[in-house]
């Protein structure tokens, strides 16, 4: 065991875990934030996916020691206060969740590629979202749903999406 | 077919209805003084005997309105539909309501989301009991105001005296109500004055799945439970010789190594669990486990000699469907002047849904608490029961959302498995099983040999068709079945008399059973995604083979069933098919009636170096009447990409006993970068409303290899196919 401080959503930590504990279940069963989701294991359906620093990381295949307290992690709990980022708006008004499972992952995935690249095309998209899964196959919709976002971040003149 | 028992007929209503008047229990939870009694009387006595509708609706005397969904939400949108046909004739909004899932009382009737049945056989007795409770408030509300039920209506949760414009909330008129009878048979809306139904509205529960707060069932949380991470027998069969579990207990955090099983239905597998306080460990734990296992008969068994099998049962004549309208497939196909043969094949496959089976899982005594996704929980309680031996009233079951099931969490072997740890550890349990569990130890959607003969007369007409279904039958290994010298009456769906409507006079259907070790189960659309790419593939052959359009052949074949004819027609102007496309393309159709509902699909393809890449599907969905056009669509969307993955990504299969796929790198399932171009188009008529989670699946792979064909000449007539390597 050893002793971690963990800078998630804003907030700050202080975790005592196996070093190779993955980030996955230090965010679920220790912290208690549920949004996040196992999937494969892997790093290969993308369910877990988070922010570290900004950029999205597979939390199932990142052990906890690999971290630092100056990172910054992010969840799906901590994109927005009410459910009103750009992308969580578009999702809903495309109604893209079926099941819903994968979808933390999928709109982690999005937020940062909006960030990088305001305006992406649908080959930016497929690059940007072919690491993350959705077995009910809401993909036409998720992409729909990307350009939407995009589109109201333009007219919000708003860079973050919030 | 369906392994849904619960069709309710209009008969079957007005039976349940006028033996149920107390669906309006309105009764609810009233903590007025003097109204106990009267709240029992109409909890019990009227509501116990047989199949129920009931207290589908609480409304509290503060006006709180909780909505019940009888049918586990896996993404096919029942947290939605259901409390909608209440809500339509209750007059209320969702927005106004709680909507709570069922917890598999008898009392809510048959809870199984399968069959894609929930809204075929929940269409009425949802609206009555809806129509019911809003007559009953009406009712009250003229009583209090002394004036004509005539001079009333109800509109968002409140009663209206038309004339004075005076109101009353729902709550306020609850416990009037509750001293009514209960009208026998309400009356419910002409589908004209719908406000709800048919209207895409948006689904309630969308805004928890994009902000990380719905509560799938790997959620749950009992305070003091312990992880566990189970390791099966890696091999189809299996027992424990001998275990070590020294260095697992020597993990930080292990606290249990015992020996468990897995019951499934047909039999129970030996396994060996690890619990810990942490998830990590428990699978930490696992890895240093020391298991010798007998897996004497496993190395026998493999999918390779599995369709060998199937290909000799093939040749034999089977058990067949019985159909009076049959005609004599044997004389016409002796007597015709053209035969034309194939056989197709489909594999195992796993349904891999992204939130892999868990169960949390508190054995206390001669009592059980569950929180799990799972597709039924009445069907749990009893097999619950009778597993551990208690009370069917002793398991209380918690129904979240299921992050995909496709049919798996109908099978019930990981709660029966939690429930077996918990018992033995005392302490309530979470088991979470990893992918690999998901994708190795089954059960799967059978593999299939679909067999066809087809014959023309001298005219070149198509007089004599005949289909052998060949392959494990589900309910056999399942529920134990034996279907001695009968065929399986599931295993026609999509393909059978009443679901094709094909005109051909001569027609002969059998089932060929395969007897298998290999866990089995339904996937979605069940045998109708197997039996559909063969019967549509080979009614293309027939049609290029008899040198006609394929559309056009159909459509001869289709005089006498016009909605079938309707949507092949509409398919054809929206895909627009009859376009000249140039030399590197091709377009293919489909289509299949599976679960009440006709499905079709239209796919492009383009020459792509050696392979052919899917342009675009265009679809039409005839499911009858709709509860929410857009879901249908998302449904239908879902089940073409679910359907392509089974046509061009890994099956499952089998080598000496152990199943080689472990993870999505071996068991590939479609992504963004392969997503077609898909337009859904959503009939809108008057007829009965049909299944929606599954009736568009089937239909999708033969209309991708039959444009495939188009395209290259090549016919696909076994599953997987490498779609970049074609020619």
């Amino acid at each position: 065991m050893a002793k971690y401080s963990l800078s998630i959503n804003g907030k700050k930590f202080s975790i005592e875990a196996e070093p190779d504990t993955p980030l996955l279940w230090v965010i679920r069963d220790y912290v208690g934030l549920k949004g996040t989701k196992f999937g494969c294991g892997m790093a290969l359906c993308g369910a877990c996916t988070v922010h570290l620093d900004g950029e999205p990381i597979r939390s199932c295949s990142t052990p906890v020691s690999t971290l630092k307290a100056a990172n910054r992690i992010t969840t799906i709990e901590g994109i927005s206060a009410n459910t009103d980022h750009a992308i969580q708006k578009a999702w809903i008004e495309a109604q893209v969740p079926q099941c819903g499972y994968c979808q933390s992952g999928q709109i982690m995935s999005a937020v940062a590629l909006l960030k990088s690249n305001p305006n992406p095309n649908d080959e930016d998209i497929d690059a940007a979202m072919s690491g993350n899964i959705c077995r009910c196959g809401t993909y036409p919709r998720i992409r729909k749903a990307i350009h939407r976002a995009a589109d109201l971040i333009k007219e919000s003149g708003n860079t973050t999406g919030k | 077919m369906s392994f849904e028992t619960n069709h309710t007929s209009r008969r079957d209503f007005l039976k349940i209805s006028g033996k149920t008047s107390a669906l309006l229990a309105i009764g609810f939870s009233l903590p007025i003084a003097g109204k106990a009694e009267e709240i029992k009387k109409l909890d019990t006595s009227a509501l116990s005997m047989g199949l129920e509708l009931n207290p589908y609706i609480l409304i509290s005397d503060e006006g709180k309105i909780t909505l019940f969904n009888a049918r586990p939400d896996m993404g096919q949108g029942t947290y939605q539909s259901l409390p909608l046909l209440l809500a339509e004739e209750l007059e209320v909004t969702l927005d106004q309501v709680e909507i709570r899932n069922t917890d598999g009382q008898g009392k809510y009737g048959s809870q199984l989301s399968g069959g894609s049945s929930s809204i075929r056989t929940r269409w009425m007795p949802m609206r009555k009991a809806g129509a019911a409770v809003k007559e009953m408030l009406i009712k009250a509300a003229a009583k209090k105001w002394n004036v004509s039920e005539a001079e009333c209506y109800a509109e968002k949760a409140k009663v209206f005296h038309k004339p004075s414009g005076k109101s009353y909330t729902y709550g306020e008129l609850v416990e009037e109500a509750s001293k009514l009878e209960v009208p026998k048979d309400p009356k419910i809306k002409d589908p004209k004055d719908f406000k709800l139904l048919g209207k895409s509205v948006p689904r309630p529960e969308i805004p928890s799945k994009v902000n990380g707060t719905a509560v799938f069932g790997i959620d749950s949380n009992v305070p003091g439970m312990l992880f566990v991470s189970i390791e099966r027998s890696p091999t189809i069969l299996g027992k424990v010789i001998s275990f070590d579990g020294s260095e697992a207990l020597r993990i930080k955090g292990v606290k249990h190594v015992i020996k468990t099983e897995r019951k499934m239905p047909h039999r129970a597998v030996e396994a060996v669990a690890v619990v810990a306080d942490t998830y990590w460990a428990a699978l930490k734990g696992r890895r240093a486990l020391k298991i010798k296992w007998d897996a004497e008969g496993s190395d026998k068994i493999s999918t390779d000699k599995y369709f060998e099998n199937l290909r000799e049962l093939a040749k034999t004549e089977g058990f067949e469907y019985k159909d009076d309208k049959a005609g004599d497939f044997a004389k016409a196909f002796g007597e015709s002047a053209k035969k034309v043969e194939a056989q197709y094949e489909t594999p195992f496959l796993a349904h891999a849904p992204l939130e892999p089976e868990n169960a949390t899982v508190w054995v206390q005594g001669d009592k059980v608490e569950i929180w799990a996704p799972i597709q039924g929980p009445d069907g749990l309680i009893p097999q619950v029961a009778g597993y551990l031996n208690i009370k069917p009233e002793n398991v209380k079951i918690n129904v979240p959302f299921m992050g995909g099931a496709f049919g798996r969490k109908a099978y019930n072997d990981y709660v029966m498995e939690a429930c077996h740890v918990s018992k033995q550890i005392k302490a309530p349990v979470k088991v979470i099983w990893t992918r690999e569990d998901d994708m190795t130890q089954g059960p799967f959607r059978p593999g299939m040999l679909n067999a066809f003969q087809g014959a023309f007369d001298a005219k070149g007409a198509l007089t004599a068709y005949n289909h052998k279904i060949v392959g494990g039958s589900i309910q056999h290994q399942v529920f134990g079945n034996p279907l001695k010298n009968v065929p399986d009456d599931w295993a026609g769906e999509g393909s059978g008399l009443g679901d094709s409507p094909y005109e051909i006079p001569n027609r002969r259907q059998s089932f060929h059973l395969a007897e298998t070790d290999i866990p089995i189960v339904w996937w979605r659309s069940v045998y109708a995604s197997t039996n559909a790419f063969g019967h549509e593939s080979f009614i293309d052959e027939l049609a290029h083979s008899a040198g006609m359009d394929p559309l056009a052949f159909r459509l001869n074949l289709l005089a006498d069933s016009p909605r079938f004819s309707r949507v092949l027609q509409k398919l054809a102007q929206k895909s627009d098919y009859h376009q000249k496309l140039p030399e590197n393309k091709a377009i293919g159709i489909a289509i299949a009636r599976s679960f009440a509902t006709i499905a079709a699909h239209a796919v492009t393809v383009s020459k792509q170096g050696d392979g052919v890449k899917i342009e675009k599907v265009v679809s039409v969905i005839d499911c009858g009447m709709t509860v929410n056009p857009d879901n249908i669509k998302a449904q239908t969307e879902g089940n073409i990409v679910m359907g392509i993955t089974a046509a061009i990504k890994n099956g499952i299969t089998i080598k000496e006993g152990k199943t080689e796929q472990t993870n999505f790198h071996e068991y590939n399932v479609l992504r963004m970068t392969e997503i077609p171009a898909i337009e859904i188009y959503v009939v809108d008529n008057m007829e009965a409303p049909g299944g929606v989670g599954e009736p568009g699946l089937p239909p999708i792979a033969p209309a991708l290899c039959n444009a495939i064909f188009n395209l290259t000449g090549k016919r696909i007539r076994t599953l997987p196919f490498d779609i970049d390597k074609i020619v």
